[in-house]
């Protein structure tokens, strides 16, 4: 996105550009719905203002701010969702959803398969997360490897305002469960804005930058760091390549074997803890596939073991960081 | 209690309510029979001693008024109007089961007949039973929606979130707890602070009705209250129907943490024989009640042979329906 900033330069910022889509959602068709806490005008237009003006425009029936009870508000998209609906539910913040991980995962991800294709549940929950901005331990994780584990559901994440908006939407269309993870601390994030209906097709990733020597895989806020990293790079003679992932689950395997199968050095970085992270996997697809072409081991960058703490010296200490990407591509070069 | 008001259901939903509670009944005999003869290696959990309180529910709805129930279910299943050779495949892990065999008996879904979802996880039925409520609220379709689940159900949190959206949203639901008063091996006592689980709805400001469940008459009038309430946009229902299980939580458990003398007084209250008697009370023939018993006879014969005899799914299906686009192989 940093290269080709189209010359009308229209901006739009992470808030304004999820609001776009279930506005385009619901206007398209009045099966969307919306359910979650405090998401109502009335109640300030959700907490990130993500839905602000939604219910004035489309009503209290279809906009729905719900009591403090996420199994009740996933339960009540999966039952709408099984019948025809298009419920979006908002669950303020990903640590909130372990209270209605029973809906989500034993019911929204299995009900298409166990009833044999009768009834698809296509729902989209919508949840904000992310360290960085102070929350600490419940209410900043990026969980995002917990859902990819779980057969029957789509995990997506944006890593720019038009990418919020074309993904959101086509999550909404899509009609399986989807869990859209935005990050906490850049719904005031910028960006070039999206054309009307623009859509980002689920289970693709996108080239971010192009480069020859190694590549950089990475989703969400990852993605402006990578970019910012393989710049840096350029100076020293290193080519960098970032494959933005979008969709998480189910991710595009063919354009991460692509990639590396040219560059033949990878580094997958996500924000969540590196053990047992996403991470894992992509590496593991790529030495499975790859591994006599590789001229380095697959290196990953994560945030450390430890729940995300509190004071700003220990959350840096907790987060990945710029310096962690460019050391890990750094070694990869052998250097 | 209610029951005791209302005029008698017509003939014709008497021997409706008969002929459903029957085909429970046989067809529960026919799977215990087949899985202690090691014809079906499956976990059953029978629901002999509830086949009245379903019946009776069931005929008081529409055939396309939606249920949510749970793993204790065949008596709702059938008595909701899924057809017995349907049920009996997918019980069998069958490729002409309701499920091509990919959900089994705890996860039975059949949209024709409004069997939305079968949950093998206690309580999880309830938010999913607003949310069908909800869309027929959007949608205005005067659709009901009817959810069963058990007494220990009432001590999980989905149930209490649940009966509190209901009720400030006013959805058109009926959340019906089977009351068989234990919760797997803990009676309800043990398990439960309220005395009544009745006493429960006023904290939610829902309506509530306690029932006989195993009383054909009183349950029929509780329902039919409750979805004519619904269907005029008045809210949600609560009803307590009492019952009891004459085999334990799954088959194969000895209930010897029911006492002896409570299990001998439910069994001499047996709802099957007690409706038999309540209907031949009422001018309708021996003969009559014969006839449809030996029609039902032949049904579960039919549907149980059909289960035997049908192929199990192809291996390919393991790809198919995780997601709507099939996974590659």
């Amino acid at each position: 996105m940093n290269a080709e900033t189209p010359v009308k330069a229209k901006k739009i910022n992470f808030a304004q550009a999820i609001n776009l889509a279930m506005d385009e959602a619901m206007a398209a068709d009045k099966r969307v719905i919306l359910l979650g806490e405090d998401i109502a005008d009335g109640q300030g237009g959700g907490v990130f203002t993500a839905t602000k003006g939604l219910s004035t425009k489309y009503g209290v029936a279809r906009v729905r701010s719900t009591p403090i009870s996420e199994q009740a508000i996933v339960g009540a998209a999966v039952g709408a969702a099984i019948v025809g609906y298009r419920p979006v539910a908002e669950i303020m913040l990903m640590n909130f959803i372990t209270v209605a991980m029973d809906q989500v995962v034993n019911h929204a991800a299995k009900l298409r398969f166990m009833s044999g294709g009768q009834t698809s549940v296509p729902l989209t929950i919508r949840t904000a997360t992310g360290a960085g901005v102070g929350f600490g331990g419940q209410h900043s994780d990026m969980l995002e490897a917990w859902f990819a584990h779980v057969p029957g559901l789509k995990v997506v994440t944006a890593s720019n305002p038009a990418d919020a908006k074309g993904l959101l939407l086509a999550c909404i269309q899509d009609d399986d469960p989807c869990i859209f993870i935005e990050n906490t601390a850049s719904y005031g994030v910028s960006g070039p804005a999206p054309e009307p209906g623009y859509v980002v097709p689920l289970g693709k990733a996108t080239v971010a930058r192009e480069g020859s020597d190694v590549t950089v895989i990475g989703y969400g806020a990852v993605i402006g760091h990578a970019l910012a990293v393989a710049k840096e790079m350029e100076a020293d003679g290193v080519s960098v390549e970032v494959i933005d992932l979008r969709t998480i689950a189910p991710y595009d395997e063919a354009a991460v074997l692509a990639s590396v199968g040219k560059t033949k050095r990878a580094v997958v970085v996500h924000e969540a803890v590196r053990k047992f992270g996403v991470g894992a996997e992509i590496s593991a697809l790529i030495h499975e596939h790859l591994f006599d072409e590789l001229k380095a081991p697959v290196q990953r960058v994560g945030s450390a073991y430890a729940p995300v703490p509190f004071s700003p010296a220990l959350e840096k200490a907790y987060l990945y960081s710029r310096d962690d990407i460019a050391a890990a591509i750094h070694k990869t070069m052998g250097r | 209690m209610t029951g005791d008001t209302a005029a008698e259901p017509d003939r014709s939903v008497l021997l409706d309510i008969y002929r459903r509670a029957n085909l429970i009944y046989q067809a529960d005999e026919k799977f215990r029979t087949m899985i202690m003869g090691g014809q079906l290696q499956i976990i059953y959990y029978s629901p002999r001693g509830q086949e009245i309180l379903s019946a009776a529910l069931m005929a008081a709805l529409n055939p396309d008024d939606y249920l949510v129930t749970t793993y204790r279910g065949v008596h709702d299943q059938l008595a909701k109007g899924i057809p017995p050779r349907d049920l009996w495949a997918e019980f069998a892990g069958k490729k002409t089961g309701t499920c091509k065999g990919k959900g089994g008996p705890m996860h039975i879904t059949h949209p024709e007949t409004g069997v939305m979802v079968t949950t093998g996880i206690v309580g999880s039925g309830l938010p999913i039973a607003n949310g069908l409520a909800l869309a027929s609220q959007l949608e205005g379709d005067g659709k009901v929606t009817v959810v069963c689940f058990g007494d220990a159900a009432s001590n999980i949190g989905a149930f209490h979130e649940s009966l509190n959206m209901a009720q400030i949203w006013k959805l058109p639901v009926i959340f019906v707890c089977q009351n068989n008063l234990y919760g797997e091996h803990t009676p309800q006592a043990m398990s439960t602070g309220a005395k009544e689980l009745i006493d429960r709805a006023p904290g939610y400001g829902i309506k509530g009705v306690q029932v006989n469940g195993n009383d054909a008459f009183a349950m029929y009038q509780a329902a039919s209250e409750a979805a004519a309430r619904a269907r005029a946009g008045e809210g949600p229902t609560f009803i307590e129907a009492k019952t009891f299980r004459f085999f334990g939580h799954l088959l194969g458990d000895d209930s010897h943490y029911i006492p002896k003398e409570e299990m001998a007084a439910a069994k001499l209250a047996d709802p099957i024989p007690g409706y038999r008697k309540a209907l031949l009370e009422r001018q309708v023939s021996e003969a009559e009640l014969d006839a449809i018993d030996a029609e039902i006879a032949e049904v579960v014969a039919e549907a149980a042979a059909h289960a035997l005899a049908s192929d199990y799914p192809d291996t390919d299906e393991i790809r198919i329906d995780v997601l709507g686009m099939e996974i590659a192989a």
